[in-house]
């Protein structure tokens, strides 16, 4: 402690005054990590509640802890499987395997430490351009942005759309706090529309490089349940299999439960809005009721019987619920009023269902929902702004009456 | 009085009668009580002696000083001091008789307090006892004795310009900041001199308000009598005048609301019945940097340095003319402010926290659950003045709004007043609130963001543009 202390004081003078100058919001960022700094209140309240920007953000990558553990035994799982290495047997004892989980934190933590790098390295200069210290928002996204990859994906591609994101999606705005768009998830639509065929398909959720001698295993299918669902309106894996995440998917998204452990710890802490939450499933499944309602008009056919999909299952495939917990819910991109919170987020619901089902062209809604609906925050806002506004008018009106 | 309010939109007739032994009761859900050591024991024990006292233009919003007397002379307990230049009708009294020793002048030559020299034997500049007939008298007289500073006004929280029509006055009989003495243990054995005060700040507006606790037992309080009493229950700021005035007749544009504290209707019942304007308080000291924490008696702007070097513990803290929430920094040879009802010590915070933000620390406080105090929602913390963690830019949304009851959206109001669209404030509320509104915005902040001090700039710009 006291190390670091003096290393921080001795090169102080360096970044303040000398020659290094440049580097003194990376000399702060640091310093304020190991020490939160002994500033005093100076001006108005005169004692402070103990959280800050750090401790909330940092509150947030507990809650996603469990779902990327989940992500890294599941990258192994799901490629060992597909080699026929693994199956068959008791599932848990076959998926809770050390060497399932090296096999997945072997790519996602280098994933991880690129994103942090081509991230913060745009931060830490932008931070020294505009004279502010580094803002923590991006220690969020830096896990966020991998946890929505596949597997498979090269690590400059993510770099590359760790970078726009950070760029076009947040500095351009202004910074952290004035961006329109969820900075993890423009990220993900650049690599979406810029390398498609890492992005989508039915070969890059797993990965299948041949290991062992083994090959992958005859009448293999690569497809998410959503792929499926998509071309033939059935899916082949189970309800129970999507809650608890033993499927192909992005790395973060495939376990509900893990997703949800992060959703009630978010929750508790009051870090995450549990109105969006809420609004968002309610969206969700009543997209899905009516989808269930709809179906019976059809002609039948692959439409038809993913419309048939039990309305509450939409809720477990993909990656609507890591969208719903983590996406929806980022404090800037959505709206920023308690009554705009509840409509956004249903229209978020709402819009991530009708996408999934009715555009083959994306498997998934959720990610270009929440985009829309970023979009729109303001505008809800707005109105919920003004109708407060009109009150106030109404109640002026009534006084000179 | 009581009549009035029948007429309010969706009140039931009740006969006056049972009114008057049932008031209205407004809950305030959104807020929150500090949970601060350091609370007054409920007895007013002891005075605040000193022969040092001074007047600080900084205590009189949007007030520019002209002065009234040079250094060398002799002044009366009530003699004015300074006016302000925009009106010099509203005039600032000094608190004691003696000698203006000097006058303590900052960057500019700006004037930063008159110091006056107590005599040891207080004479005062007596006006005729009694209470005056009607409104002109009331104002003329209020104004006569050096009072009026007394009276303050909404829209934007200055002295009350004695020209303006108030639609009412509100007396606010609470006291909810952090660790204040309770108006019931303030006003016992001076029930006589608030009663005589609310006869004269009911002549003047038609209407008069006087807002007590929901569990108020003071007499002098619940029993009232001549104006509309409401209760209020609810955690801080349940106590706040801005609370009182948005659930009972929120201001609209164009009108003007009167406020006092029940302590300064106290003064100018005593001024009624004696002719003196005895500028005395019960003020609560309070904080775990106090010794013993109590109320005792004290005048407007007496100096602390001698009275607190026997009840302040020894080491660093902070003293604080006022409550944690909105008092100022005056330091331990400061002056008690000309309105402050509390002196309140607390430690300074002191040292870095290695891995603060992360480590798992039991004796920090948050209103959120990332830390480890809602495990224990009773417990009481010495609660010191370390910011805990830098500024940063909003990110946060609905943090505000748990602490803040007004109806009246806070973040966009906030946004308003940091990008200064006059229109836009106007639109959403600016003429309800004051800085101090937004303390406890303030405390909750994941940003650290300087709240009061924004809004008190931007309230100030909206009264420069509208006058």
């Amino acid at each position: 402690m006291k190390l670091f202390q003096n290393l921080f004081d001795a090169t102080r003078p360096a970044v303040t005054t000398g020659s290094l100058k440049g580097l003194f919001p990376l000399h702060n960022a640091l310093e304020t990590m190991f020490f939160v700094p002994n500033h005093n209140a100076h001006s108005g309240a005169h004692v402070r509640d103990a959280i800050d920007m750090k401790r909330t953000m940092i509150t947030v990558i507990f809650a996603l802890v469990p779902a990327l553990l989940f992500g890294m035994f599941n990258a192994g799982y799901q490629h060992y499987r597909a080699l026929g290495l693994v199956g068959g047997g008791e599932l848990l004892a076959e998926f809770f395997t050390i060497q399932n989980f090296l096999f997945g934190a072997l790519r996602i933590v280098p994933m991880i430490t690129v994103t942090y790098i081509a991230g913060l390295a745009i931060e830490i200069y932008f931070a020294y351009r505009n004279k502010h210290a580094v803002n923590e928002g991006f220690l969020v996204s830096g896990i966020l942005i991998p946890l929505i990859m596949p597997i498979d994906i090269p690590l400059w591609m993510v770099a590359v759309s760790t970078a726009f994101a950070v760029l076009f999606g947040k500095e351009v705005f202004g910074g952290t706090g004035m961006n329109v768009l969820n900075p993890a998830l423009t990220a993900r639509a650049f690599a979406f529309f810029a390398y498609p065929t890492y992005m989508s398909g039915d070969k890059i959720w797993i990965n299948t490089a041949p290991e062992q001698g083994a090959q992958v295993v005859d009448g293999f299918s690569g497809a998410t349940a959503l792929g499926q669902l998509a071309t033939t309106g059935q899916t082949s894996y189970s309800a129970w299999d999507a809650f608890w995440g033993f499927v192909p998917g992005s790395i973060g998204e495939t376990s509900t439960f893990a997703i949800l452990i992060g959703a009630v710890f978010l929750i508790y802490t009051g870090v995450g809005s549990w109105k969006i939450m809420l609004s968002t499933v309610l969206g969700g499944l009543t997209m899905g009721l009516i989808f269930n309602a709809a179906a019976g008009s059809l002609e039948p056919g692959a439409m038809k019987s993913y419309m048939e999909l039990p309305y509450y299952q939409h809720l477990m495939f993909g990656g609507f619920a890591f969208g719903a917990v983590f996406m929806a819910t980022d404090p800037v991109s959505a709206a920023h009023t308690e009554r705009g919170k509840w409509i956004y987020g249903f229209l978020v619901g709402i819009l991530s269902i009708l996408i999934r089902v009715f555009n083959p062209a994306y498997p998934e809604g959720v990610m270009l929902a929440i985009l829309l609906m970023n979009v729109f925050a303001p505008l809800i806002d707005h109105y919920v702004v003004e109708a407060n506004i009109s009150k106030r008018l109404k109640r002026l009106k009534l006084q000179q009456s | 009085m009581l009549n009035n309010h029948l007429f309010e939109p969706g009140l039931v007739y009740i006969c006056p009668e049972i009114l008057a032994v049932m008031p209205n009761v407004h809950s305030v859900r959104n807020g929150l009580d500090l949970p601060i050591l350091g609370a007054p024991e409920a007895i007013v024990d002891g005075h605040l002696s000193t022969s040092v006292y001074a007047v600080r233009p900084s205590d009189f919003r949007g007030l520019a000083p002209k002065l009234a007397v040079k250094e060398g002379d002799r002044v009366l307990a009530g003699d004015i001091l300074f006016t302000d230049k925009a009106n010099p009708q509203i005039a600032i009294a000094s608190p004691v008789s003696g000698e203006v020793a000097r006058i303590e002048r900052g960057d500019k030559r700006k004037i930063l307090a008159v110091v006056v020299l107590a005599d040891a034997q207080q004479s005062y500049r007596s006006v005729p006892a009694g209470t005056p007939a009607n409104r002109e008298d009331a104002i003329q007289w209020l104004l006569g004795a050096g009072a009026w500073s007394l009276i303050e006004s909404r829209p934007y929280g200055r002295i009350a310009n004695p020209e303006a029509q108030p639609k009412a006055v509100f007396v606010n009989g609470m006291a909810t900041e952090p660790l204040a003495v309770s108006p019931a243990v303030a006003l016992a054995g001076r029930e006589e001199d608030f009663a005589k005060g609310l006869q004269v700040v009911g002549l003047l507006s038609p209407r008069t308000v006087l807002s007590i606790g929901a569990n108020e037992t003071a007499p002098a309080l619940t029993k009232a009598s001549g104006v509309e009493i409401h209760q209020f229950k609810g955690p801080h700021p349940a106590g706040t005048t801005s609370v009182h005035i948005n659930r009972i007749s929120p201001i609209n544009k164009g009108e003007t609301v009167w406020t006092l504290n029940y302590q300064d209707v106290v003064i100018i019942g005593h001024l009624a019945r004696t002719g003196n304007l005895k500028l005395e308080r019960v003020v609560s000291l309070c904080g775990t940097g106090i010794s013993k924490p109590r109320a005792v008696t004290a005048v407007a702007g007496a100096q602390l340095e001698g009275f607190l070097s026997t009840e302040l513990k020894s080491g660093a803290y902070r003293v604080i003319s006022g409550s944690v929430l909105t008092g100022a920094n005056v330091g331990k040879n400061g002056y008690l402010g000309y309105y402050a009802s509390q002196i309140t010590a607390i430690p300074e915070g002191q040292g870095t926290d290695f891995f603060g933000w992360v480590i798992p620390s039991f004796g920090k406080w948050s209103i959120s659950r990332t830390l480890f105090s809602w495990m224990t929602p009773s417990k009481k913390y010495d609660l010191n003045t370390k910011q805990h963690g830098e500024d940063r830019a909003f990110v946060v949304t609905g943090v505000y709004d748990k602490v803040f009851p007004l109806d009246i959206l806070p973040m966009p109001l906030i946004k308003a007043m940091w990008a200064k669209d006059l229109e836009k404030m106007e639109q959403l509320g600016a003429y309800e609130v004051v800085a101090e509104d937004f303390a406890l915005c303030e405390v909750v902040c994941p940003s650290k963001q300087e709240l009061q001090k924004l809004a008190g700039e931007a309230i100030d710009l909206l009264y420069t543009e509208m006058n």
